[in-house]
């Protein structure tokens, strides 16, 4: 299991890196978002995997998944959000600006 | 406490001026003057405190653990210090009541008047040299908003810029001498420093130490060769001028020079570097005085001269030329802020500054003119007046020096002359201004200014009075106990009388009086050099010169790393982050796989591995047409959501989910306004470089996610879990650990939310862009919108969304849920509204104004932190207790659920702010409303 989620993030890294060096600025918001999953996922990951072992209290459980990391992950997820509006409104103003959508503000 | 509230009074004051000034400009004054009452008040029950000989000190534990405490103390000096900031401050805030015009704001100018002040009161009253560098750097931020008052004006901005860079290298300087001071010594504390002279005399770094810290005092004091910069900040309002360049700014440099002296002083070294630059400074600002046409300029140029006396007193360093010095700074204060008042009231009243415009006005204010007469008397020297009383006792401790050195008969000799053109300047002021026949061509028609502008200028003129004639029943005790603690041992015998017999001093004083009234009367021919000459000796061209050098250094700089080319940045930064991986990498030889056990893989989790690289691929390649990506990444989204599902984190899981929809309904949103394809344009050889770099990276993170899961590990969240029920009150640990245990990283994050959230309206607001009038496809959009059946059903859906939402608010502390999961449900069940009825039908209902909401959410998860305080705990620690409810029986109270409703109404309000108004941005099209109903 281990391998596949190692693998997922390694893909979604990849993607996300080819995508944020396309030269317009939509591309580039979906390679951010893209990222913002692999290291979502990197940083949970490193509380390791368990499986039906989620880190609410309880008497029948006898083991619990590492809370530290998915209490990092959970505001990172909400933050990744602000951060793409914010970057894609970004990118609308410079479209208005600058009259197209190039990153680099040239045709 | 009693220091830390006087210092933080003028700080929350500034605030509240701010908002006060929207009712009135007299509000405004009010506000200012009351908070300037208020910090008086604080300091008041201790005042009584240096005059029997204690030094206050209190200390608030800040960081503990690594020795941060913030710790103020109250001497003598301090005292003396806070006095003229406070009362010169009181009696500026009512001067500027009358003096700015009516398009001025009056809010701003009191609320910088007012950040000033504390800063002012920060510097002279910290015990902690660190502490005391922080507000010193205030001081210099807060002064440059107030000589930029006018900031539509070139001149201001100059100016300011100026300012703030000498004294802001200055303040640079002053920090590593206060670092080698608190290396040498073991402590950054003034009781410490204090009392180790030897020791740091004694030390190798002395003389370092003593230079970094005579830079940051003489940039400040605009000593020589630093004084540039303060004629330039005359650009400013004549109240801040009337501040800054009498009682506080640039008095701040003496004040160091005075507090450091029983640690620095006594050394050739000292002497020579702070007697120096004092009598350099106050020949040259003497001489350049007499010259200048400007009234304020003139008063710039004696201001330098007089801190020029005041440093080389500090300089001549023998306790009672030390006594002279506090002296001294206590008659300029008084004297030379009245002086700016009265020139502020000559350039309200006639409209001009310029001395060759104006004269004989005092036909038209004689009581002006008077009262400006006594201040100038002060300022020359005159007997009866109180500068007269301190300028007698440098003359008295230049002419002892005479016999001590050789060469030291040029020391009487230079103060002397000084001495002639302070007489000559101050003659200058009055009788050029007020007398020698009629005016010209004066823009206005002068006449007296309003009653209450005169007041401020009274007081200080009776002030000048008062000492100068009953010098030992007014200032002495204050003097006493001010000089004492700048000594830190007991006082010289002295007397503060005005007749001290036939000695030399008297002679200097007589030699200048004389030599000072010849000098005006034959000063034409030197006038004339100087004008001739202006401005091809000056330091300022200097300043420039380095200041453009320095441009084109960081510019070239600037355009070898920065090639103007995102695309091409990304690409180096990526490149330089794989190599560093690869450098950590390969310089260590442990294997790549650990030895944890590892989970079995069922059919299912390959499955879905399977179809995210399936989806994952096909984003790449058809990244080109957006709206088919975008969608594609949303399924992306959701098999992420799957995997937290899988792994133990629902938490993780509902958020992933829901901001999963937000955030496609964002990108939808602004797709509309971008092209709906992306052109082909780069090289195939630059798309297989990209490719083969993301692969590359791809691979060196997977393994390195491989390695990590694949090692034992242990963590810190043992102690969570352990801890949650019994100190958090809640059993999900995750929730817990947001909203109690790190409460105040939420806090934070929360607070960037909002900010987020205020930026992308900031942006939306100013944002003019139009949409395409068709689709992709070439079809005109369909403006007929909004399904019944979709609609009907969302509305009937809401309340059981909203009902969804508090309940997972309302669980969060024990089950999968609480306020970022919550406020996301409230915000997509809301925002399906706007999907499904349309801008206006949801817009009648909902207001598109989140930013209460985000307010409120923000202030209610402060202020149940702050809640702690109350009693006496930390911030933000959490409580909770059972209560029995009727019907529903045992309920769990938690202070931090309070605190997760703060976090659910940002991530509402924050959510919202952005989506709304981004959609809002549809409702502005030309086009609405083509294709029709």
């Amino acid at each position: 299991m281990e391998a596949l989620l190692a693998f997922v993030i390694g893909l979604l890294t990849a993607c996300g890196v080819y995508l944020a060096l396309r030269g317009r600025t939509f591309p580039v918001v979906l390679g951010l978002t893209f990222i913002s999953y692999a290291v979502n996922l990197f940083l949970f990951s490193m509380g390791r995997l368990s499986i039906g072992q989620p880190p609410v209290i309880s008497v029948s459980a006898n083991a619990y998944a590492d809370p530290v990391p998915q209490a990092l992950v959970l505001t990172a997820i909400v933050i990744g959000f602000a951060m793409t509006a914010f970057v894609i409104v970004l990118a609308l103003k410079a479209r208005a600006d600058l009259g197209n959508d190039h990153v680099d503000g040239q045709n | 406490m009693n220091l830390f509230f006087a210092v933080l009074t003028p700080f929350l004051g500034a605030v509240l001026v701010a908002w006060a000034s929207r009712f009135g400009r007299s509000h405004a004054a009010w506000a200012a003057g009351g908070v300037a009452l208020t910090a008086l008040a604080w300091l008041s029950p201790l005042l009584s405190q240096p005059f029997a000989g204690t030094t206050v000190v209190q200390r608030l534990e800040w960081m503990p653990s690594v020795g941060l405490d913030l710790v103020f103390r109250l001497d003598g000096l301090g005292l003396l210090f806070a006095g003229l900031i406070l009362g010169i401050g009181l009696l500026v805030i009512l001067y500027a009541r009358y003096y700015l015009s009516e398009r001025d704001s009056m809010g701003r100018l009191y609320a910088y008047l007012l950040l000033f002040m504390g800063s002012m009161l920060g510097v002279v009253l910290s015990e902690n040299l660190i502490q005391l560098l922080i507000f010193w750097e205030l001081t210099s931020l807060s002064s440059f908003l107030l000589i930029a008052y006018w900031r539509e004006r070139e001149m201001a901005r100059m100016g300011a810029r100026m300012a703030l860079a000498i004294t802001g290298a200055g303040g640079l300087a002053l920090l590593g001498g206060i670092l080698l001071l608190g290396e040498i010594t073991g402590s950054y504390e003034l009781s410490v420093i204090l009392a180790s002279g030897d020791l740091i005399r004694g030390h190798s770094l002395y003389l370092p130490t003593l230079i970094l810290v005579l830079l940051g005092a003489f940039t400040k004091s605009a000593q020589f060769p630093f004084h540039f910069w303060l004629p330039h900040a005359m650009a400013a309002p004549t109240p801040v001028s009337a501040y800054l360049h009498s009682a506080t700014m640039v008095k701040a440099g003496v004040f160091l020079l005075a507090r450091l002296f029983p640690a620095l002083s006594g050394t050739p070294e000292w002497s020579w570097l702070v007697g120096g630059a004092g009598l350099c400074t106050l020949l040259l600002g003497a001489v350049v005085a007499l010259f200048k046409h400007d009234l304020k300029g003139l008063l710039a140029y004696s201001t330098i001269s007089h801190l020029g006396l005041i440093t080389l007193l500090f300089g001549i360093a023998t306790p009672m030329a030390v006594v002279a010095g506090v002296f001294h700074i206590i008659n300029h204060a008084i004297f030379k802020a009245s002086l700016f008042m009265a020139a502020g009231i000559i350039d309200h009243e006639t409209g001009t500054r310029d001395m060759r415009r104006m004269q004989g006005l005092w036909q038209f204010m004689p009581f002006t003119a008077t009262l400006a007469m006594v201040a100038a008397a002060s300022m020359a020297g005159v007997p009866l007046f109180n500068g007269f009383l301190s300028k007698e006792m440098l003359f008295v401790e230049a002419s002892e020096m005479a016999s001590q050195q050789s060469f030291g008969w040029l020391l009487p000799v230079t103060v002397t002359v000084a001495g002639i053109f302070a007489v000559a300047y101050s003659l200058r002021f009055i009788h050029d201004v007020f007398f020698g026949g009629k005016p010209l061509e004066l823009p206005r028609t002068p006449h007296e200014p309003p009653r209450w502008m005169k007041v401020p200028v009274e007081v200080l003129v009776l002030l000048c009075l008062v000492v100068g004639l009953f010098p030992a029943q007014t200032v002495a005790p204050l003097l006493a106990v001010a000089a004492a603690s700048t000594l830190q041992t007991a006082l010289p015998e002295y007397n503060l009388a005005i007749w001290h017999g036939f000695n030399p001093a008297l002679w200097m004083s007589v030699t200048a009086l004389v030599g000072g009234v010849l000098l005006y009367l034959v000063r034409r021919p030197f006038s004339l050099l100087h004008d001739r000459f202006e401005g091809q000796l000056d330091a300022r061209r200097l300043y420039n010169a380095l200041l453009q050098g320095l441009m084109v250094i960081a510019r070239r700089i600037t355009a070898l790393l920065d090639v103007g080319s995102l695309q091409r940045m990304v690409f180096v930064f990526i490149g330089f982050a794989l190599l560093l991986g690869w450098m950590g990498w390969s310089g260590d030889r442990s294997v790549l796989t650990g030895s944890r056990p590892l989970l079995p893989v069922d059919a299912m989790s390959l499955l879905v591995t399977a179809v995210l690289t399936v989806i994952s691929v096909a984003v790449v390649i058809l990244h080109r047409q957006r709206f088919t990506a975008l969608v594609l990444v949303g399924f992306v989204g959701l098999v992420v959501s799957l995997i937290f599902v899988k792994f133990s984190a629902p938490d993780l899981a509902l958020t992933q989910l829901l901001v999963e929809v937000v955030t496609v309904v964002l990108l939808l949103l602004a797709l509309y306004f971008l092209p709906q394809h992306s052109p082909v344009e780069s090289h195939p050889l630059r798309r297989s470089r990209d490719g083969l770099l993301a692969l590359l990276v791809g691979g060196g993170v997977g393994a390195l996610a491989w390695a990590v899961l694949t090692r034992p590990h242990s963590s810190i969240g043992d102690f969570f879990l352990a801890n949650s029920v019994s100190g958090g009150g809640g059993s999900n640990v995750v929730n817990v650990i947001l909203v109690d245990f790190r409460g105040f990283d939420t806090l934070g994050e929360i607070t960037v939310l909002a900010l987020a959230g205020l930026a992308v309206y900031a942006l939306l607001e100013k944002l003019h862009i139009s949409g395409p009038s068709q689709n992709a496809d070439g079809r005109d959009w369909n403006w007929d919108l909004h399904p019944v059946i979709m609609a009907s059903f969302t509305r009937l859906l809401l309340p059981l969304a909203l009902l969804v939402s508090v309940f997972i608010l309302l669980r969060g502390h024990n089950l999968p849920g609480g306020g970022f999961i919550a406020g996301l449900v409230t915000a997509v069940a809301l925002i399906m509204q706007y999907l499904a009825n349309g801008v206006a039908w949801t817009h009648s209902r909902l207001s598109a104004n989140m930013h209460p909401v985000v307010g409120v959410g923000l202030l209610i998860a402060t202020l149940t932190g702050l809640g702690s305080f109350v009693f006496g705990y930390p911030f933000l620690t959490s409580t909770f207790g059972h209560m029995k409810w009727p019907l529903v029986g045992d309920f769990e109270l938690a202070s931090a659920m309070a605190f997760d409703l703060g976090v659910y109404l940002v991530v509402v309000g924050a959510t919202l702010l952005i989506l709304i108004h981004l959609g809002l941005m549809h409702g502005k099209e030309p086009v609405r409303g083509k294709g029709g109903h």
